[in-house]
């Protein structure tokens, strides 16, 4: 075990090296000159050339990259033409936001999507199997942004269920920050109310951003489930007089849930990706919302670094399926 | 028995061969409900693709006519859809729009199979350092949310629909490597193609006679469900302002101006995105159904 944690680790290192040459190479392929992008659209001649001198970019591409790695090694990810604040304090300030609406929607899928999948296969081809079905194909086919905007609009704004956007009301107090989860900090600040206005607000977009993980999850648990319960070993229990919910818990899911945990692995980077397009919608402050801002305003840095931050938030959710997978797995287990 | 009609013979042997597969595929493909659904939808989507300017009731609506007598009118019998905020018929702008639409999504995929097909076959059959460097790109890019990493090549060359197509197509190449590596993997010592090996064919001849024709079905497979994707990603960043820009007639830009317009007049964001949602979902179950009749193993 530990030397598969070892050798994970290290490949991620090298992944995480290449991530970093595709976001450099994307910054420096951008059309127009890095210097005068950093320095603002404002700025003179001479604050130009100052900023490239300063940020090395006079310097040749290999030099510039190693100058980049030192930067980046240093949790330096540059500064935010617009706002000129540093990018490192602005994602560490919306990340956990966007963390906790993430969890909390992979969450909602995985607790709806298992047993859905699970019914699904047992009611194979009958009326809930179908109902069920177009679920799953109606989640992998919707807009996510155009879902919560329909979701905001209906329930939000027609029927007053649930608050527009944001993370907490306006006469809120915001809890103490501890881990910049809103729902843990006001938990650990003993106030349960606060926690649960936070979550009310996150019901919308994780709505909207788990469906299409709900729809994966249903999609392969059902095929996993319909085949393990056509196993001999299923027959077997079957014959042996044990009711048909132990069945299930006990002999069915167990082995049915592994690629379902692959899945789910998967989807946590399409969701960090999603809040892109989601958090916009509800007004959510996190990396999503700040990212879209700063892609639609070309300002470089900041993209790069989400870019950079969330492809290696998807590494490391990776590892931990792999790892888990490893542990719930002997033969995977023994493979290495 | 002449020789001419014993060529003639072997010939048609196989060809009645192929005929009468053709038709157990195309039995299976229709016996599936669900199936038809998505062909019937996508057989729809591609009727209005082709003739959406003729279909459309105000086809100069489409590229920004302005009628501000007629702005956000509700959908009624000559506005099927409402009109939007300049006085646009949003009914013609969807049926335009979806011409837009399957240019993306065929640019999208084609240009995705075009690198990702040569660069899977190259690994699958080469091995040694140059798969090994190959597949490792390939995972590298895998590892990143296509979404985010589409959004940071948008933001390096600058929103529009030119771009948001480039950017999708880098993003969306290393699935098909990967899906074409393993199958050449498992393809490249099959029986057959050893036999062909013997009989003295070459490399090329091995891999565009023997290899490639056994990749095909998984490929139209992830094709057609990619088609979907595809379409959504670039609804996505057309929606994000960074795709093609409005009165462009695209779903996710119409969607993107018509969010400054609910509750009120809520049909400008609507129809747009129900568009969207019937064309994937049939692309998405055309692609199921091709799987189940073409790759019934790949489930």
């Amino acid at each position: 075990m530990l030397r598969l944690i070892l050798k994970r680790l290290g490949l991620m290192i090298v992944m995480l090296l290449g991530l970093a040459v595709i976001t450099f190479t994307i910054a420096n392929v951008a059309p127009g000159d890095p210097a005068r992008l950093a320095a603002g659209p404002d700025a003179s001649q001479e604050m130009v050339e100052q900023v490239r001198a300063e940020r090395g970019f006079d310097k040749p591409v290999p030099v510039r990259f190693f100058i980049y790695l030192g930067q980046l090694a240093r949790g330096d990810l540059g500064t935010s033409v617009y706002t000129g604040r540093e990018v490192a304090r602005d994602i560490a300030q919306f990340l956990p936001a966007t963390l906790e609406l993430v969890l909390f929607s992979i969450t909602i899928a995985v607790v709806f999507g298992i047993p859905l999948g699970v019914l699904a296969a047992v009611w194979q081809n009958k009326a809930g199997d179908h109902g069920i079905r177009l679920l799953a194909v109606s989640g992998a086919a919707l807009p996510m942004f155009w879902l919560g905007l329909m979701l905001q609009w209906y329930l939000a704004l027609e029927l007053d269920l649930f608050p527009l956007g944001g993370r907490l009301g306006v006469f809120d107090d915001v809890p103490p920050k501890i881990t910049g989860m809103i729902t843990i900090d006001a938990l650990l600040d003993g106030d349960p109310g606060t926690a649960f206005t936070a979550l009310w607000h996150m019901v919308l977009p994780a709505l909207a951003l788990s469906l299409p993980a709900l729809a994966a999850i249903i999609r392969v648990n059902r095929a996993e489930m319909l085949e393990v319960l056509g196993r001999d070993y299923v027959t077997n229990a079957r014959a042996q007089g044990i009711g048909p919910f132990r069945i299930i818990a006990a002999y069915a899911l167990k082995n049915a849930i592994l690629p379902t945990l692959a899945m789910i692995g998967l989807r946590f980077g399409w969701m960090l990706g999603g809040t892109v397009l989601v958090e916009g919608v509800f007004d959510f402050p996190g990396v999503g919302l700040y990212a879209a801002k700063a892609a639609v305003s070309s300002d470089f840095e900041p993209i790069m670094a989400v870019t950079l931050i969330l492809g290696a938030a998807f590494m490391v959710t990776n590892l931990l399926i792999d790892l888990a997978y490893a542990l719930l797995d002997p033969r995977v287990r023994n493979q290495i | 028995m002449s020789t001419a009609t014993a060529q003639a013979a072997e010939t048609a042997a196989p060809r009645q061969m192929r005929f009468r597969e053709t038709r157990r595929l195309v039995r299976t493909y229709s016996r599936s409900f669900s199936s038809m659904v998505g062909l019937v939808i996508v057989l729809i989507f591609l009727f209005i693709a082709a003739f959406g300017p003729l279909l459309a009731p105000y086809p100069e609506d489409a590229y920004g006519a302005v009628d501000f007598g007629a702005k956000l009118l509700p959908p009624s019998a000559e506005h099927w859809f409402g009109t939007d905020q300049v006085g646009l018929d949003i009914f013609s702008r969807v049926l335009i729009g979806a011409r837009t639409t399957l240019q993306i999504g065929l640019t999208v995929t084609g240009i995705a199979i075009l690198i990702g097909v040569p660069l899977g076959l190259i690994a699958g059959m080469a091995g040694g350092w140059v798969a090994e460097t190959i597949m490792r790109i390939t995972d590298i890019f895998l590892s990143i949310p296509g979404l985010i990493l589409a959004i940071a090549i948008v933001g390096a060359l600058g929103p529009g629909i030119g771009n948001a197509m480039l950017a999708l197509s880098l993003v969306w190449w290393p699935g098909y490597v990967r899906l074409v590596q393993a199958k050449t993997l498992s393809q490249r010592n099959e029986t057959y193609v050893d036999a062909a090996r013997a009989l003295g064919a070459g490399p090329l001849r091995v891999v565009f006679v023997h290899v490639l024709p056994n990749c095909l079905s998984p490929i139209i497979v992830k094709a057609s469900m990619d088609m979907g994707l595809a379409i959504l990603g670039a609804a996505s960043l057309g929606f994000l302002g960074l795709g093609a820009q409005p009165p462009y007639p695209e779903w996710g830009a119409m969607i993107s101006t018509g969010r400054a317009y609910l509750p009120d007049w809520w049909w400008c964001s609507l129809f747009p995105g129900l568009a969207i949602y019937f064309t994937v979902l049939g692309f998405n179950l055309l692609g199921d159904g091709l799987r189940d009749v073409l790759d019934p193993r790949q489930r």
